[in-house]
């Protein structure tokens, strides 16, 4: 039989800490957007544009952040062989993906108005690019199995080969750029950072670094009910076997007593 | 080591019985590189600036057309399971299977890719790095092409997966691949891009063999 | 106030990254919360009818016994 992970211990850990996460994330966000949008100063270059920083360098962090914990998961899926690990980096990966797509979506907002174009083939952008395809091709592995196990397997075998390409996708990038784009005018960090936009950005990246662990307990749990779901569905056709067998075993004994009757 | 050679021969004696494989691969890249002077005009200067680019990307996706008969035929007759009980590792012989691999599609590939360089009137002084490249480059291709193919073994719609499996991790090779043609027919040293293909070469040669075998592994299990 | 909502011009750009941000942050929660929902109401149903099959069985095995 497969080895589940146990859904009541990680039920236990996680049961009492998820409402105070919750709680967490929205205050965190909620006063982050406070900062982001009325609180803070704007840019002397970029005017108003700034306040996109907000949420686009937090989505960038976290699209970053996810795929490293994807890898994590990968590597530990493949020395101790626990499920659990398997099931968090399958969980992640929506999250992550999401955010990615959300980095490259404000970032080209925020490059319009002040590059004068919504996409560049710029190093930072292209090796983002790169990373919500490795997001999708995990995705698309893991789903494209009948046995969701062996999905979840090549999957993190797919995450940890990804994460040793992708500082050489970053490093061959980098080059390629310089090598084809004189020195770049583009500058996706803008200016060094005032402390009181420190402040809001802070506050957006831990806000968004929780809410991500909040998703993810909510899809492990998702993904715990449905192994059991499969689990049972597997017991049930054993039984429902079983259950013919004993109806027929039950006609025949009627077919018995009818004879024995008269 | 005879492992090694025994699967390779196999593969090599079965490709080159069935023939069509390694034709259809060059056919492939043919055509592809043809399409382009279609799409962008048949201008002699804007050919010859994109020639380069234009004939790696079509052996890259030449290479990916290709890589699921690596293990998908010998995973569904159970070939792939006999091979694993042999006392031979599985590293040995996913290389035996990639050497073959290339031998039948990748060396093909940068026969026919001069060709098609002339036709895309692409500059002289830019032929033999293009050949150096690709002989560094497409072996790579195959061996990170390999991991893609075994991971994929059991899979609905396999062959569209691979590909998005396996073309970001091709990337690195692209770059440098299109870059060393452009350097040299630019007039400057190709010498450090050839020289990173050739570290993306050895890096690959370590390391996949582990991956893919371990992909190979999980589909057998 | 509807100087605030023009951002200095750029209104649109920045308002529009943060309701995309918004509304795919919210659109995930609330996907994965519904799939919560369906996949433990499906869990219990599966549970209850195996847990009223399997009775069933030991009282015929008594039975029979």
């Amino acid at each position: 039989m497969h080895r589940f992970a146990k859904p009541s211990v990680f039920l236990k850990f996680t049961d009492p800490v998820l409402p105070w996460l919750a709680g967490v994330t929205a205050l965190l966000i909620a006063t982050g957007l406070y900062f982001a949008l009325f609180a803070s100063p704007i840019d002397y270059q970029q005017g108003d544009t700034v306040r996109i920083m907000y949420i686009h360098v937090p989505a960038a962090w976290m699209g970053l952040f996810c795929y490293v914990g994807m890898a994590i998961c990968g590597a530990m899926s493949l020395i101790w062989k626990h499920p659990l690990a398997d099931i968090c980096a399958r969980a992640t990966a929506p999250i992550g993906a999401t955010f990615t797509a959300l980095c490259l979506i404000t970032g080209s907002l925020w490059g319009e108005p002040m590059w004068g174009t919504w996409w560049v083939w710029d190093a930072r952008l292209t090796s983002m690019l790169i990373l919500l395809f490795l997001y999708l091709g995990y995705i698309a592995l893991v789903n494209a199995f009948d046995d969701p196990e062996r999905g979840s397997k090549a999957g993190s075998a797919l995450a940890l080969i990804g994460a040793v390409n992708v500082p050489i996708v970053k490093f061959s990038v980098d080059w390629w750029n310089t090598l084809h784009q004189p020195a770049s005018i583009v500058r996706m960090d803008g200016p060094s950072v005032d402390p009181s936009m420190q402040v809001p950005l802070a506050l957006m990246i831990l806000g968004f670094t929780c809410y991500y662990f909040v998703v993810l307990i909510l899809r492990v749990r998702l993904e715990l009910n449905e192994r059991r779901i499969r689990a049972l569905q597997l017991s049930g056709m054993f039984d429902q076997r079983s259950d013919q067998d004993s109806n027929n075993e039950q006609n025949y004994d009627a077919g018995h007593n009818a004879e024995a009757k008269p | 080591m005879s492992g090694f050679m025994a699967v390779l021969q196999r593969d090599l004696r079965l490709a080159l019985r069935q023939g069509a494989d390694s034709v259809m691969v060059v056919a492939f890249f043919i055509v592809t590189t043809t399409l382009f002077p279609f799409g962008v005009g048949p201008e002699a200067n804007i050919l010859a600036r994109i020639a380069s680019g234009v004939i790696w990307v079509s052996a890259l996706l030449a290479a990916m057309l290709s890589l699921e008969r690596i293990f998908q035929a010998d995973f569904e007759d159970g070939t792939l399971e006999l091979l694993a009980l042999s006392p031979v590792s599985m590293e040995m012989l996913v290389l035996g299977k990639v050497l073959a691999h290339w031998l039948t599609t990748g060396l093909p590939l940068i026969i026919a890719a001069p060709l098609m360089a002339v036709m895309l009137n692409m500059d002289q002084s830019g032929f033999v790095t293009l050949m150096i490249a690709m002989l560094l480059g497409t072996p790579a291709l195959s061996l990170i092409g390999a991991i893609g193919a075994a991971l994929i073994l059991g899979a609905r719609r396999g062959g569209v997966l691979v590909s998005l499996l396996v073309l970001p991790l091709y990337i690195p090779i692209l770059i440098f691949g299109a870059g060393a043609v452009e350097a040299a027919q630019l007039g400057m040293s190709a010498t450090e891009h050839l020289q990173i293909m050739g570290a993306i070469l050895l890096l690959t040669l370590a390391a996949t063999p582990f991956a893919t075998a371990h992909a190979v592994r999980l589909a057998i299990e | 106030m509807s100087e605030f909502f023009a951002m200095g011009g750029y209104g649109s750009y920045i308002w529009g990254s943060y309701a995309i941000t918004a509304i795919a942050m919210i659109a995930l929660l609330v996907a994965t919360l519904r799939g919560l929902r369906a996949s433990r109401i499906e869990r219990q149903q599966l549970e209850a009818v195996l847990q009223s099959r399997r009775p069933r069985k030991n009282k015929k095995a008594d039975k029979t016994s």
